[in-house]
């Protein structure tokens, strides 16, 4: 039995910089940046004191049964208001014969943010200043007072799947992976796999995080992975630029319906884009950096290219790249930047200098398990419309950082009648710890 | 040719010890792990029992030039890295982590081949080192002083802080340890992780991506912040003056009062069959079937009737090509978890129906209590443990399981095993299942 083929017929997408994906991808192309001073704590005096907040996000107009999810976290709302974009511009659960245990769902999302204030009391008021330690039943009396269970319960990574598989009713198969900056890259990748087994119809997919809050910056800053240009947020992620000096936290969240190709079609169903290859590796190298030559990168990358039956230093029969565009990771760090410049360099060849790629993290700041399906709809809209996002703040060019990196403006791709020519693209995320998915999407062609 | 994927190693870290040995006889024995706290101090807490692993440290299970990084290990990182080594051992595999460090001699498998996939909870920061870092940054009246924490303070925690508590470093290290540069995940579906990770490392293997894969999960609840949250959640059993955790966690039974969190990992190696046959490697089982599902959320998890769960044993069974009357065991965790408990009873009556009371269920709640993530990993190991051994363990049962289940109190008791059902529900509503088959 030949595996099933998996397209994609909904896409949702709550953002920094916008809160669906048509107003994401016009602000993308604008080269809007997300970024601003942190409002959701104070953040005056951090050595970054500034990340892309989704700002005026309005749960109650965006998800029809709000009320049933009232007390999750701020990372399940944007995974719910993402998942009902998606569902709707599917009109999957309208369709006839829609069966739920058909139905799955495979989610890269995040813990939901600490409750900060009331979480740090029990640990103040539990300290015995004598003894320089913390008494336990002392903590245990002020965590019971101070802490709120549902607050509590909801932070547990598994929270955000449940009210979205709930919200969705899904009753099919079932995951939520948490490989870091990759997840949502990998959740898409396994559920484009269990489509193609057969296993499931449909599959919603895709990621949800934040982690805009104390201790998340606090352990960005130790690790001293974020940009620390704290005049001037809007020009401080400047992936691929000489000058770039970390990342900045963006947050939000991604969604995908992804159905198989039999299915979709049978319904009727607006196909927007094809999944065509998934490859998954390990770097098995350090937790706290990359391998300098970016093996694990290159693994996937290749395996996903493969798998999509890409050869990537062979140009298509129109003479241009089999790949037309790559969304990058570029995250805007000293080391992502340059491996994965190398990495692409080392899978394309020579070609790797014909074919545009971009960093959407230079606009809505990097959205952490989002990342990956962020990603993916870059590539859709990528190949419907025939444009292309910039790499913003991308002014003085690094030694050896020397690819297309679509810089400060938008690029067409169209023929004369303005269709788009972009027909095949990759995304690349990998994850701190050394876990790596990319995907490459491709335009639906029956 | 389609691939099949056998199990030739498992490895566990548990209230036993570290080791599926020890687990395993604890287990034959009918005693119970389940005792007293010591790793914190849980007076403040109304259950002050746990499964917890004594006299453990990653360090006595990694390289010596590994030994540094345990200072960056969470609990449950710790517990993953000891389970695998064992897993490694137990498959008789020459890896990365098992040669000297300036070795060129081969590895079993090249490590391109090795995919890694190890499912883990929220991880909650040591409250301990917390506090000693948040105190720096108080006001004079004993508040904490963003300010103060954002303009340095900050810096009393360890450059590395957050890594340590990342979900994903489960895997990650092990993929270091041992060398796997195949695919590698981190799946965080509560006590569905287990099997989850072992489905995924079961389809990364046919279809070709891998020849062996690490797999399993781990998670330590056992700590303030697990306590309290488990706590929040209604799940824990007031333990009162009772020091022997197996009275209280009665698995299906209407009257059990709650369960008892243990501290948990259980890897396996997955191996494809042709391969594992060439190197004569010892089968416990194989992997013959995979299914996962997700119930209608109830954030106490399953109630009456778990049609999620019921699906998922469903879906296993249905893709190993085995009828229910063919199940010769039901490896369950039995939280004790009375609403739990009671929702998997059922969806396990809609399937086997009558026949079910034949059926012996194994329980892991009252001997190792609930190990979260890890509980699945466990259950896996065990399961494979009973198709090689052709055994059940000892039951512990201090109470009375609902009629018409084989769950009460029993004394281990060979058993002819040829298929073996393994579930999991999860507080959050997801589930999965796993038929083994006998091999040979």
């Amino acid at each position: 039995m030949s595996a099933a083929r998996v397209v994609i017929t909904g896409t949702g997408w709550i953002t920094p910089i916008g809160q669906d994906v048509e107003s994401v991808w016009k602000a993308l192309l604008a080269g809007t940046s997300g970024m601003g001073r942190i409002t959701r704590f104070d953040a005056e005096t951090f050595a970054t004191n500034f990340a892309a907040e989704v700002k005026g996000f309005d749960f109650r107009s965006l998800v029809p049964d709000a009320d049933d999810h009232a007390d999750c976290s701020l990372c399940a709302k944007f995974a719910l208001a993402a998942a009902w974009q998606a569902l709707r511009q599917s009109g999957l659960r309208q369709s006839q014969g829609f069966n739920p245990r058909r139905f799955g769902i495979y989610l890269g999302s995040g813990e939901g943010p600490p409750d900060t204030e009331n979480y740090f009391r029990p640990h103040l008021e539990g300290w015995n200043d004598e003894q320089k330690k913390l008494d336990h039943p002392a903590w245990t009396r002020s965590a019971y007072k101070n802490m709120r269970p549902a607050v509590e319960i909801e932070q547990e990574a598994n929270m955000t799947l449940s009210h979205v598989a709930w919200a969705m009713g899904t009753r099919g198969p079932v995951g939520n992976c948490l490989t870091a900056c990759a997840a949502s890259n990998q959740a898409i990748g396994e559920a484009f796999e269990i489509l193609r087994r057969g296993e499931a119809d449909a599959m919603i997919a895709g990621g949800a995080h934040t982690m805009v809050h104390c201790l998340g910056v606090t352990g960005f800053i130790r690790l001293t992975a974020l940009s620390s240009r704290r005049e001037d947020p809007t020009k401080a992620a400047r992936p691929f630029d000489q000058t770039r000096d970390g990342f900045v936290m963006g947050e939000g969240s991604g969604m995908l319906v992804l159905e198989t190709l039999e299915h979709a079609r049978a319904r009727g169903a607006t196909i927007l884009a094809e999944i065509a290859g998934y490859g998954s590796s390990a770097d098995a190298f350090r937790i706290t950096d990359m391998h300098s030559e970016g093996k694990g990168p290159q693994a996937a990358m290749a395996g996903a290219l493969r798998q999509a039956g890409v050869q990537a230093r062979e140009p298509g029969p129109d003479g241009r790249p089999q790949i037309q565009y790559i969304a990058v990771h570029g995250t805007g760090t000293k080391e992502n930047d340059k491996i994965e410049s190398h990495a692409i360099k080392q899978v394309f060849g020579p070609m790797a200098y014909k074919i545009p790629m971009s960093s959407i993290k230079s606009m809505m700041g990097h959205l952490i398990a989002a990342a990956g399906v962020s990603g993916v709809i870059t590539c859709v809209q990528a190949i419907r419309s025939g444009r292309i996002p910039p790499t913003i703040n991308y002014n003085v060019p690094d030694a050896g950082l020397d690819l297309d990196y679509v810089p400060n403006t938008a690029r067409t791709i169209q023929d004369e009648n303005g269709r788009s020519l972009i027909r095949a693209c990759l995304c690349n995320a990998y994850g701190f710890g050394g876990q790596n998915d990319c995907l490459v999407v491709k335009a639906f062609e029956g | 040719m389609p691939r099949n994927v056998v199990i030739t190693g498992a490895g566990t870290v548990s209230g036993y010890g570290a080791g599926l040995a020890p687990l395993w006889e604890g287990m034959c024995s009918g005693a119970s792990a389940l005792r007293p706290v010591t790793r914190f101090d849980a007076s403040g807490f109304p259950c002050r029992l746990a499964g917890e692993v004594a006299n453990y440290s990653a360090r006595d299970h990694v390289p010596k030039n590994y030994r540094k990084a345990v200072k960056v290990m969470a609990r449950d990182i710790e517990l993953a890295i000891g389970a695998a080594k064992d897993a490694v051992a137990d498959a008789g595999l020459v890896t990365r982590g098992t040669l000297p460090e300036d070795s060129t001699d081969p590895t079993t498998y090249p490590i391109e081949r090795i995919g890694c996939h190890i499912g883990a909870g929220l991880i909650a920061a040591e409250a301990d080192e917390l506090a000693a870092a948040l105190v720096t940054a108080r006001t004079a009246d004993g508040r904490f002083d963003m300010k103060a924490w954002g303009a340095g303070k900050l810096e009393n925690l360890t450059p590395l802080w957050l890594l340590k508590y990342l979900p994903n470093m489960l895997a990650c290290h092990v993929t270091i340890i041992h060398g796997c540069e195949g695919p590698s995940n981190t799946i965080t579906c509560a006590q569905a992780s287990g099997l989850l990770c072992i489905a995924e490392s079961t389809r990364v293997i046919e279809r070709g991506a891998a020849d062996l894969c690490f797999s399993g999960a781990a998670e330590s609840k056992v700590n303030l912040m697990g306590f309290l949250r488990m706590d929040f959640a209604k799940r824990l059993t007031p333990t009162r003056d009772q020091t022997d955790g197996a009275k209280l966690v009665r698995p299906f039974d209407p009257g059990s009062t709650g369960t008892i969190l243990g501290e948990g990992a259980g890897v396996l190696i997955l191996e494809e069959m042709e391969a594992a046959r060439k190197r004569n490697a010892k089968v416990y089982a194989q992997v013959a079937g995979v299914g996962s599902a997700h119930s209608p959320f109830r954030e106490t998890g399953a109630t009456d009737a778990d049609e999620g769960f019921q699906y998922a044993m469903e879906a296993a069974l249905a893709d190993a090509e085995v009828k229910p009357g063919e199940v010769d065991a039901i490896v369950t965790l039995g939280s004790g978890m009375a609403q739990m408990d009671m929702g998997e009873a059922a969806a396990m009556r809609a399937i086997f129906g009558d026949a079910l009371a034949k059926i012996p269920l194994v329980t892991l709640g009252p001997a190792i209590g609930d190990c979260m993530a890890g509980a699945g990993g466990v259950q896996a190991a065990v399961a494979a443990k009973c198709v090689l051994e052709q055994r059940l363990p000892a039951r512990l049962h201090a109470g009375t399981p609902l009629e018409g289940l084989d769950a009460g109190a029993a004394p281990s008791r060979p058993a002819n095993l040829r298929t073996v059902l393994v579930a999991n529900s999860s507080l959050g509503g997801q589930n999965a299942a796993m038929v083994l088959r006998r091999v040979g």
